[in-house]
């Protein structure tokens, strides 16, 4: 089953995090870093990353049949984006696993499991 | 018989004629791939070589020799190993089965299990499997290479199991390969160019499998069960794509040489072999497939098998699938009182197919607008998007 992990933060997780003291900050990128070669190495890992600041997102829309984009409303939202694995795993439960190692959650990070759609249609019509 | 094909009828012939000779499982597996694609990549313009097998292990042997020589001090004494005399020759076909049961190996994970087994026995690309998986060639590749450590630091060695481990291997393996199978399930495959039709690749190494262990009736089952699957297939999706159940198939369109095929299957599995999950499924989509419309089907017959699945292999899914048969032959309202009961099952709480044989009954009871209520409740909660689309249609259909 493929799941979506997406990892959510807000300005004053960003802050508290950017105030680390840098010991701090290095064990915390080690942490994603050993999180992303784990799920790398067991075969799980279909791609991830992490997303730029929201200053540098853009809204599309069509009006008219023109794409129009705008820069916002992101700077007033309470919390944002920030990083997402694409996982396949053998079960809900072992991504949830993985999403709890996801660094920071104790800092107001947050996470989301999503499964995937899937196109199978095995056992419809049984 | 195209390049293709051929390939992959050679591919575990070769993996076993290198490993033979003396290689690892690890090196020589990764110097068939290789030489594999120089095939796949020579053969169409250069022409197929007089004797393609020696062609192949020449080029892997040659290939492997050069991955050893990559490799550190540790590695070349291993190929000192690999000057030993060749061991005497042995039927093509027990290698196979060898293959077989070391990719089903229980310290894999089953995602590894499945891929191995594609690349290995299938002799299929880590491309084609990817394309297969709808994951990158990245991700296949190393679930290869960790399941080929997982085997390697196990201990595991290229030979059969040991006796007493051999009936949960095979088990195993009739599970890799139904997992192949399901996972190529789709009216809607066909979308990337080239993509290999994973129930076609399933139902040719369960064929072989079969053909390896024709006593084993659990396999036999197996092999009736995708190909009474695989006969419905043409049947299964309207002009529009959509999905069309058993019961409104146009039962012409179906392929009448598969059903046959896996109907004298699974009956001669039943009368020689001890009965198993496998049988009894491949024998209700049997008893499915002799009725000439839906209206003909025997379900007091198939209610009987699920009886008897329900004893020996019990499960949510098996316990729904009974509870539509009950409908048939009792009735809806006693059907509904059973699905109550087995709603209170943990399994199944808050489970989407709960919702979708509760408004197939409720449609049968003549509810209809109940019916569509569950149907649309059930198209919210699947994962799968045909069925999604299947049963948003119910819910939408006026009475």
């Amino acid at each position: 089953m493929k799941f979506l992990i997406l990892i959510y933060t807000n300005p004053e997780s960003r802050q508290i995090w950017e105030n680390l003291p840098a010991d701090q900050r290095s064990a915390g990128l080690r942490a994603y870093q050993e999180l992303t070669d784990e799920l790398t190495a067991s075969g799980e890992l279909i791609v991830s990353g992490p997303l730029a600041d929201p200053s540098h997102a853009r809204r599309v829309t069509v009006r008219d049949g023109q794409p129009l984009t705008t820069d916002g409303p992101f700077a007033e939202i309470k919390e944002y984006l920030a990083g997402f694995y694409y996982v396949e795993c053998d079960s809900a439960e072992r991504a949830i696993e993985h999403a709890a190692r996801v660094p920071g959650l104790d800092a107001g990070v947050r996470v989301e499991v999503w499964p995937m759609r899937t196109l199978n249609d095995f056992g419809v019509d049984m | 018989m195209n390049v293709d094909d051929q390939l992959r009828e050679l591919a575990p012939q070769v993996l076993a004629a290198l490993v033979r000779r003396g290689g690892d499982f690890e090196t020589s597996e990764d110097a068939v791939q290789e030489a594999l694609l120089a095939a796949a990549t020579q053969w169409p313009d250069e022409g197929v070589p007089d004797n393609p097998r020696a062609w192949l292990i020449t080029v892997a042997s040659r290939r492997r020799i050069e991955l050893w020589r990559n490799e550190s001090a540790r590695r070349r004494r291993e190929e000192a190993a690999a000057a030993m005399p060749e061991p005497a020759p042995v039927p093509e076909v027990d290698d196979t089965l060898t293959l077989l049961l070391l990719c089903g190996h229980p310290a894999l994970t089953a995602a590894s299990q499945v891929a191995l087994t594609l690349r290995a026995v299938g002799g299929l690309r880590t491309d084609e499997i990817a394309r297969a998986f709808l994951v990158p060639e990245a991700t296949i590749g190393q679930r290869i290479s960790r399941a080929k450590q997982r085997i390697k630091a196990s201990g595991a060695t290229f030979s059969p199991p040991a006796p007493d481990e051999l009936p949960a291997r095979m088990a195993a393996v009739r599970h890799v390969l139904y997992l192949i199978f399901t996972e190529g399930h789709t009216a809607s495959s066909g979308t990337a160019l080239h993509r290999v039709e994973l129930t076609t690749e399933a139902i040719r190494l369960t064929r072989q499998l079969h053909a390896l262990r024709p006593d084993d009736g659990e396999v036999a089952g197996l092999l009736a069960l995708m190909l009474l699957t695989e006969g419905r297939r043409p049947a299964r999706t309207d002009p529009g794509g959509a999905l069309v159940p058993l019961a409104e198939q146009d039962r012409r369109r179906w392929d009448a040489a598969a059903i046959a095929e896996g109907t004298a299957l699974i009956t001669d599995a039943l009368a020689h072999a001890p009965i198993g999950p496998f049988q009894l499924q491949a024998a209700i989509a049997a008893v499915h497939a002799e009725a000439a419309t839906a209206d003909d089907t025997d379900w007091p017959q198939i209610l009987t098998l699920y009886d008897l699945l329900a004893s020996i292999a019990p499960g949510p899914m098996v316990t729904l699938n009974r509870i539509v048969a009950v409908a048939m032959v009792d009735g809806p309202a006693i059907a509904l009182d059973q699905l109550d009961a087995a709603a209170r099952d943990p399994a199944l709480a808050g489970h989407y197919r709960v919702d979708a044989v509760r408004a197939h009954l409720l449609d049968r009871a003549g509810d209809h607008d109940s019916a569509r209520e569950h149907y649309r409740r059930a198209a919210q909660r699947t994962l799968s998007l045909p069925e999604q689309q299947y049963l948003q249609s119910r819910a939408n259909r006026r009475p």
